[in-house]
């Protein structure tokens, strides 16, 4: 039966500047199986790195603070390790593809000697099986194995970001969690690594995280979703309740609605209006508030509580 | 016949690499008329960032000519490039990487205007910043911000303001909206497919996001390693694509339903050819279902497979019909 490897309850993190507390996560609760693949979206600024950074206690030193909850992984409360239990976990068990490709590579070493690297830490293969490992990963990710003498500058985007894909995939973890992995990358070569996600899945129980934006490639391999807004889940359930139920929060029939329609011809698409809130300054009431076509008198001053039917849970004033 | 305003022809742009020399732009001649959209999709490494900046000069081409209103610019010497800059502007990806953090906002959007002296009273200058921030839909009250006290949409409205100020014919836009989650992607296609209305301009889009592509462009070249393999109008494209890479590129759209779910995706197998050094032939010939010992002897050039859809692929054209 599914084991519960991932288990966010209540989190809340702010981000404490000089001048300014950003309210970035307000009350997460996800919930992750082994060899289960969930797919994290929302808007630009809803918390979905945060949330990334939280589970490996990568938030910015004394900026970055869990202010409450807790981040269970295979039973045991990540808030409360120490920073060395906590680096045997990252990278051995748990695998971060982060955001900014370019930030992860480093300049100075070839794109051979980075993959190398990961794979030298994490297995015990000698010299040459460490070499066709390096071939192998790069192949996988479409780059010819003989350029891997070259520096990260003389790569395109999207090869630097497969790249790191291959450094991810290369040491097995049990927990993969990929922030915007295929933006930079083409509808082929996203296919590929696609499958090695699947087959990692297959092959070793792999659990992922996925965050994107992209409601394609959620529908081509999550099996589960969750849709953040402000810092909170505002929708979540199976592949099959986000994208064929019937009931859906506001904020997710925009999302849907913004997506330029291959099959259609429309002159202008029609994005959702306005604004995610300032995370300083959130409303009062349900956050989506403002933007929200059907919003209603009890919206604005009440904030809602889930409403869970089996699977699917909308956060909605509208599903009673 | 109307004249295109921008041509290239044969348009090569080779790097050094470690093993030899890398053919990232490898003989592209494509045409885009006044007014016109102009998509550009392909592999990630294919070139087309490349493309686009060798196009404007931002790099310089290894051979090849760039036609700008009939005139090729790639002998323009350095005078001559200067007024040139002022009709060729280029957005970029990285909304992030692209914009100088110790600037604020109407220093970012007034230097263009400031660099090519086309208005020198500080009075006038303050007026276009404030005028272009009303055209890209950026409130007054962020004049006096810097990049990062601001979103991915409003840094990339930024990027078009800045790209606006010198009054372009015509735009590069690279990527401007794969940084950006769909809702903001939506409002900013939005406003380029506005402002190419009012201000007639011409765009080369470059994008990997093929509903995006096929919403704003009038026309789209597909691009493997460095060639163009196929070129056509847009709707015409996805209703009957030639080339078998093209194939497989529309065919591995990821669709937000679920009704393909599970069904095995459509890989396209076989070894990525090396840009370094190319063997002549068609480079997608490796990995191709179709590919003949003919297919790798010489390079294939694009014919003409249809009214106004071009091909580079030996099944089409020369007694060999489609299947
Ligand atoms: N170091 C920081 N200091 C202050 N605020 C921050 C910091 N990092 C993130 N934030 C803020 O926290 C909120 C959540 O940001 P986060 O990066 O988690 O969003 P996201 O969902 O990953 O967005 P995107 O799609 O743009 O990557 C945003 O309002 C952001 O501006
Ligand atoms: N400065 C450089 N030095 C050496 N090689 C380069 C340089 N810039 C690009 N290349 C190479 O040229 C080829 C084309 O790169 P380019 O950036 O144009 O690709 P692209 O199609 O824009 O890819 P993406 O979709 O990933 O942005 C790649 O093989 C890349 O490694
Ligand atoms: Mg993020
Ligand atoms: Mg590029």
């Amino acid at each position: 039966m599914s084991q519960t490897l991932l288990n966010i309850k209540n989190l809340y993190v702010n981000y404490e500047t000089d001048e300014e507390t950003v309210r970035a996560l307000n009350g997460v609760n996800l919930k992750l199986n082994k060899g289960e693949m969930l797919g994290l979206v929302g808007e630009t600024g809803a918390g979905k790195t945060t949330t990334a950074l939280s589970i490996l206690k990568l938030l910015p030193k004394d900026i970055g603070i869990i202010t409450n909850g807790q981040i269970e992984f295979d039973g045991k409360d990540l808030t409360k390790l120490k920073e060395a239990e906590l680096r045997n976990i990252r990278g051995e068990r748990i695998s971060m593809i982060f955001q900014d490709p370019m930030t992860s590579l480093n300049p100075v070493l070839t794109v051979g000697e980075q993959i190398a690297e990961v794979i030298e830490l994490h297995k015990t293969l000698d010299k040459k099986q460490i070499e066709s490992k390096v071939n192998e990963m790069l192949e996988l990710v479409g780059i010819p194995a003989k350029r891997k003498k070259e520096f990260p500058h003389q790569f395109s985007g999207g090869m630097k970001q497969r790249v790191i894909i291959a450094m991810a995939l290369s040491c097995d973890p049990e927990l993969l969690i990929a922030d915007e992995p295929t933006t930079a990358l083409d509808v082929t070569i996203q296919a590929q690594v696609l499958n090695m996600m699947e087959e990692l899945k297959h092959k070793l129980n792999t659990a992922m995280l996925l965050i994107t934006h992209d409601l394609g490639v959620v529908a081509q391999i999550c099996d589960k979703v969750a849709i953040m807004y402000a810092g909170e889940i505002i929708e979540s359930g199976t592949a099959e309740d986000i994208f064929e139920a019937k009931e859906h929060h506001p904020y997710t029939v925009g999302l849907f609605g913004s997506i330029p329609n291959l099959i259609e011809k429309t002159n202008r698409l029609k994005p959702i209006l306005g604004l995610m809130p300032d995370p300083t300054d959130l409303p009062q009431g349900c956050k989506f508030h403002p933007r929200c076509p059907q919003c209603m008198e009890i919206c604005r001053k009440v904030h809602p509580d889930d409403r869970q039917t089996e699977t699917h849970t909308i956060k909605c004033h509208l599903y009673k | 016949m109307a004249q295109p305003l921008i041509e290239t022809k044969a348009l090569k742009k080779y790097f050094k690499s470690p093993s030899g020399s890398l053919h990232a732009v490898d003989g592209v001649s494509l045409k885009i008329d006044k007014g016109q959209t102009l998509g550009i999709v392909g592999e990630s490494g294919c070139g087309k960032s490349t493309l686009g900046r060798v196009i404007i000069r931002l790099l310089e081409a290894t051979a090849g000519e760039v036609l700008f209103e009939g005139k090729n610019i790639l002998k323009y010497n350095r005078n001559q490039m200067r007024n040139m800059r002022k009709e060729m502007q280029i957005i970029f990806q990285d909304p992030y990487a692209s914009l100088n953090p110790r600037m604020t906002l109407s220093e970012i959007i007034a230097e263009p205007i400031k660099v090519n002296k086309l208005l020198k009273n500080r009075a006038e200058i303050e007026k276009r910043v404030t005028k272009l921030m009303d055209t890209v839909g950026l409130a007054q009250r962020l004049i006096n911000s810097y990049p990062h006290e601001l979103d991915g949409g409003r840094k990339q409205r930024i990027g078009i303001a800045r790209a606006l100020a010198v009054e372009p014919k015509f735009i590069v836009c690279d990527e401007p909206v794969s940084a950006l989650d769909v809702s903001i992607q939506a409002q900013i296609l939005n406003l380029m497919m506005d402002l190419q209305e009012e201000m007639g301009l011409t765009y080369m889009f470059i994008t990997h996001d093929l509903s995006v592509v096929k919403h704003i462009s009038d026309e789209i070249a597909v691009m493997y390693l460095g060639q163009c393999v196929e070129k056509a109008p847009s709707d015409q494209l996805f209703q009957n694509p030639l080339h078998p890479y093209t194939k497989a590129l529309l065919s591995s759209i990821p669709l937000p339903s679920l009704k393909n779910k599970g069904n095995k995706r459509d890989i396209i197998k076989g070894e990525v050819t090396s840009p370094i050094n190319p063997p002549p032939g068609c480079r997608f010939a490796p990995r191709c279902p179709h590919a003949t010992e003919e297919c790798m002897v010489r390079d294939i050039e694009l014919i003409k497979a249809g009214d106004e859809h071009f091909a580079a692929c030996r099944l089409y054209g020369r007694g060999f019909d489609a299947e």
